[in-house]
């Protein structure tokens, strides 16, 4: 109801201003530097261009579309160039203090090479400085005339542009699954090709589009269908996915197997992590702790080492060790849990936390160096075998994986939709309510930590066994944050989220590995992103959507039942 | 018979006496209302009666069984539920889920059954949900089953929270207020459904209740709480004509401007 605020330009230049900002940190930690020698389309544009051009870009979209909305489109284009050549500004800025300043002295990036790769060509000093801020004025109003463009263009062309960077970055990935032809015309040494980037350009466009007008279509034709054929439907759909799951490691090949592994214990990991706090809203900071027992269980009964150990347990085979590891797991989450859940909100996260950091110490300690291997570890555990076959490349292991988060989502998936699920769910929204409904907390709480202990087990286990050596230091209190961001950046609660969080957090970052060296970096800032503008997460479910977008929506209560209070407001 | 009887509760908050030696005895299948002025401890001693609170001395017994000092899920699980005074309900998810989840109670499903669900915890959810759109239905709410709760409109939130007390089949329903903030009409729907747990699903029914008319239209027995103390117990007529009750009411009423109703109700009707 309430009318927007018409859009001025001092709002733009705000925006600006944030895209400034951040394009000076890019350029100061080093990123400018790093990606200069990234080309995306090869001897044209480089990483760090598309990086920068992003900064001013992005505002200037931003600034244009909201004073489309109140002010018009006129307004609009100077919007995007305001915010575009503000941002290009305070880059022109760095580009001139840096020598003058010796900023060197305080940031090592601050170098006159840095200087030489923020001014466009070969320009120096004020006639580089205002050729920066033209440029960036340039790009915001393409921006602005990108708002011009119809949802669905413009939709598409945004995601066009991001995937040919994406495309390009992810060029030794790619050229492993596609066809040699494929390779040889998209890809040059360094980057794309011109040509190669044009083609992808276009046609991410073409299919973006016709996504886009085609799937309410689609969605509306499924809905029409009668029950049991869109029951039909989606079987043939589980199928078809199962068989391209099953496939894919023919497919990928070694080096992105090994990807699809570690992303595939994350969701393990991720979907046990999510019935605790996901489900029943109970914070687990030290998450990692069940992983780290369920992958030492596994280490401690099959490796041919600690013969302590070895003088009263026998060398256990893979299959024979992991049930006692998820075993294990699961006594540890119900000890844990006994004592724990009684606790509210932040004490629960306190306390797991402490746990998690007790774990990792104690596997360090000397103390039981002779039981759990110390600060060396421990090597040769055993690989799973049977039948003649025996995991041992990462492909093979794949499959492994793949069942585990089978049976994992199956698990949670059948937990969420029932008695349990809904236990969990009053528990979340109003723990005094759900005891009025003759619901246990402890007990339902327990359920709950205890099954996400058991799959953190189960995904430790197999880590474990994929390692074949393991050290304390794969079980910092980081592997707790890293599956909770997961989980946050996927969408609480949903179990598609966990896949796609655990792709675009574990996986990415692995794959894009120029980014290596400023992978917490960017890590942090999406994490800010994320909360800021799309807290509910990547693939959100929908009753935890509704939970975080409260605020926003006010609850339906007729304040003003008789309507009386609007007739009551006659001039005096 | 005497369903429900609490004998001889004090409850204090540090040094704030909120009921003290409090006898109410609820007999089986009646509209039994608590009123009194705001801090009054009337809601305190819900809260006793549930669970939340343990009273230092005292007794509660619902039917021949002690249950004071019990946590608040046993003594639901005895049958004895409770709606709330601001609502409370699982805001986020539907109508329908929200009964379901007030039917924990009398259903069984467990870990392995919710994850292999055999032929029993099928038929035991399909039960579960016939059971709950026709709970849903005597309040009138089995058409919105599958709006988001908080979606629907302040009356039908407050019949919403009275069906999730119903569907953990209960002998005694706790009313904290429940035609608190509404209008004329859906008073007198509330009033009516009031009426009708009693009579149709032969209920007992403990009320607090601020609307006067409410409370002398609807309960067989009232008692009167004021300083956390019982001053008055009787039928709407001997509450109606209590000199003590009157003074507890408009001696404070007339300080803070509103009578909750009282002399419309000792003078109008």
């Amino acid at each position: 109801m309430q009318k927007e605020r018409p859009y001025s330009l001092l709002d733009a230049a705000t925006l600006g201003l944030y895209g400034g900002i951040a394009a000076i940190m890019i350029a100061l930690v080093g990123m400018v530097d790093a990606f200069e020698r990234k080309d995306i389309i090869a001897d044209v544009v480089t990483m760090s261009q598309v990086l920068l051009s992003a900064m001013a870009f992005t505002p200037a979209f931003f600034a244009a579309s909201r004073a489309q909305r109140t002010r018009g489109k006129g307004i609009s284009l100077v919007a995007g160039a305001v915010a575009g050549s503000i941002a290009a500004l305070l880059v022109a800025l760095l580009a001139l203090a840096i020598v003058p300043l010796n900023l060197r002295a305080v940031f090592v990036n601050a170098t006159p090479v840095l200087v030489n790769e923020l001014m466009p060509g070969d320009l120096e000093g004020i006639i580089g400085a205002v050729v920066l801020v033209a440029a960036g004025l340039v790009v915001g109003v393409i921006a602005a005339l990108l708002t011009w463009l119809p949802g669905v263009l413009r939709r598409a062309t945004i995601i066009s542009l991001v995937s040919v960077t994406l495309i390009a970055l992810l060029a030794d990935v790619i050229a492993v699954v596609i066809p040699r032809e494929v390779d040889r015309y998209i890809y040059r040494s360094n980057g794309l090709s011109v040509e190669g980037a044009i083609t992808v350009f276009v046609v991410i466009l073409v299919i973006a589009c016709l996504w886009q007008v085609l799937q309410p279509k689609l969605n509306r034709a499924v809905a029409n269908l009668p029950e049991s054929r869109r029951q039909v439907l989606r079987f043939v759909t589980t199928i078809v996915l199962l068989a391209l799951l099953f496939a894919a490691p023919a497919l990928l090949g070694s080096y992105l197997s090994e990807v699809a592994d570690l992303v595939g214990f994350y969701i393990v990991m991720a979907l046990g992590l999510n019935v605790v706090v996901g489900f029943a809203g109970l914070l687990d900071l030290g998450y990692v702790a069940f992983f780290a027992i369920g992958a030492y269980t596994m280490a401690v009964l099959t490796t041919p080492e600690l013969p302590l150990v070895r003088s009263f347990i026998p060398q256990l085979s893979f299959w024979a060790a992991l049930p006692l590891a998820v075993l294990a797991a699961l006594l540890a989450g119900v000890l844990l849990g006994v004592p724990v859940l009684k606790t509210r909100g932040d004490y629960l996260a306190i306390i797991t936390l402490g746990f998690g950091e007790i774990i990792r110490l104690l596997v360090l300690s000397d103390a039981l160096k002779p039981v759990m291997g110390g600060a060396q570890g421990v090597t040769g555990i055993a690989r799973p075998e049977g039948f003649g076959l025996r995991a041992d490349t990462p492909q093979e292991f794949y499959y492994l994986i793949l069942i585990s988060i089978l049976i994992a989502w199956f698990i949670t998936a059948r937990l969420k939709k029932s008695r349990l699920g809904r236990a969990w769910m009053a528990i979340r929204e109003d723990e005094d309510v759900a005891a009025a409904m003759s619901i246990n907390l402890v007990g339902y709480k327990l359920a709950a930590f205890a099954t996400g202990a058991t799959l953190a087990g189960l995904s430790g286990a197999f880590f474990g066994s994929k390692l074949g050596s393991m050290v304390p230091a794969s079980f910092n209190v980081l592997v707790s944050i890293n599956v909770l961001a997961v989980l946050i950046v996927g969408g609480m609660g949903s179990l598609p989220g966990v896949v796609v969080g655990a792709i675009a957090l574990i996986g990415l970052p692995e794959l894009l590995r120029e980014f290596n060296e400023f992978r917490w970096w960017v890590y942090g800032a999406v994490l800010v992103a994320m909360m800021l503008f799309r807290p509910e997460g990547l693939w959100p479910d929908a009753v935890r959507e509704r939970e975080l977008l409260e605020d926003h929506e006010p609850n339906v209560i007729d304040e003003d039942p008789t309507g009386l209070a609007k007739d009551a407001t006659v001039p005096t | 018979m005497e369903l429900l009887v609490a004998k001889g509760i004090h409850k204090r908050f540090g040094g704030l006496q909120a009921l003290t030696a409090l006898d109410i005895n609820v007999v089986e299948n009646t509209i039994h209302s608590v009123i009194g002025p705001n801090g009054a401890g009337k809601t305190t001693f819900f809260n006793c009666i549930t669970g939340f609170y343990t009273p230092e001395e005292g007794q509660v017994t619902f039917d021949g069984e002690e249950i004071q000092g019990m946590s608040p899920d046993r003594v639901a699980s005895r049958g004895i539920s409770r709606t709330y005074q601001n609502i409370r309900l699982f805001s986020n998810v539907t109508v329908l889920e929200n009964v379901l989840v007030g039917m924990h109670r009398h259903l069984n499903t467990g870990w392995f059954g919710a994850v292999f669900k055999p032929p029993r915890v099928r038929r035991e959810e399909k039960e579960a949900e016939q059971e709950a759109l026709e709970i849903l239905k005597f309040v009138d709410l089995d058409k919105k089953a599958d709006f988001v709760a908080k979606n629907l409109p302040y009356g039908e939130q407050r019949r919403l929270e009275i069906a999730r007390a119903l569907a953990g089949r209960p002998r005694v329903v706790l009313l904290d207020e429940p035609t608190a903030g509404m209008n004329p009409k859906e008073t007198e729907d509330t009033t009516t459904l009031i009426r009708r747990l009693r009579d149709e699903r032969k209920l007992t029914i403990l009320l607090i209740e601020h609307d006067m008319k409410v409370v002398m239209n609807v309960s067989n027995q009232i008692t009167v709480l004021d300083f956390g103390r019982k001053i008055a117990e009787g039928d709407a007529l001997a509450i109606r004509s209590n000199p003590e009750v009157i003074e507890a009411y408009l001696g404070r009423g007339a300080a803070t401007g509103s009578g909750y109703g009282l002399r419309e109700a000792v003078e109008g009707n």
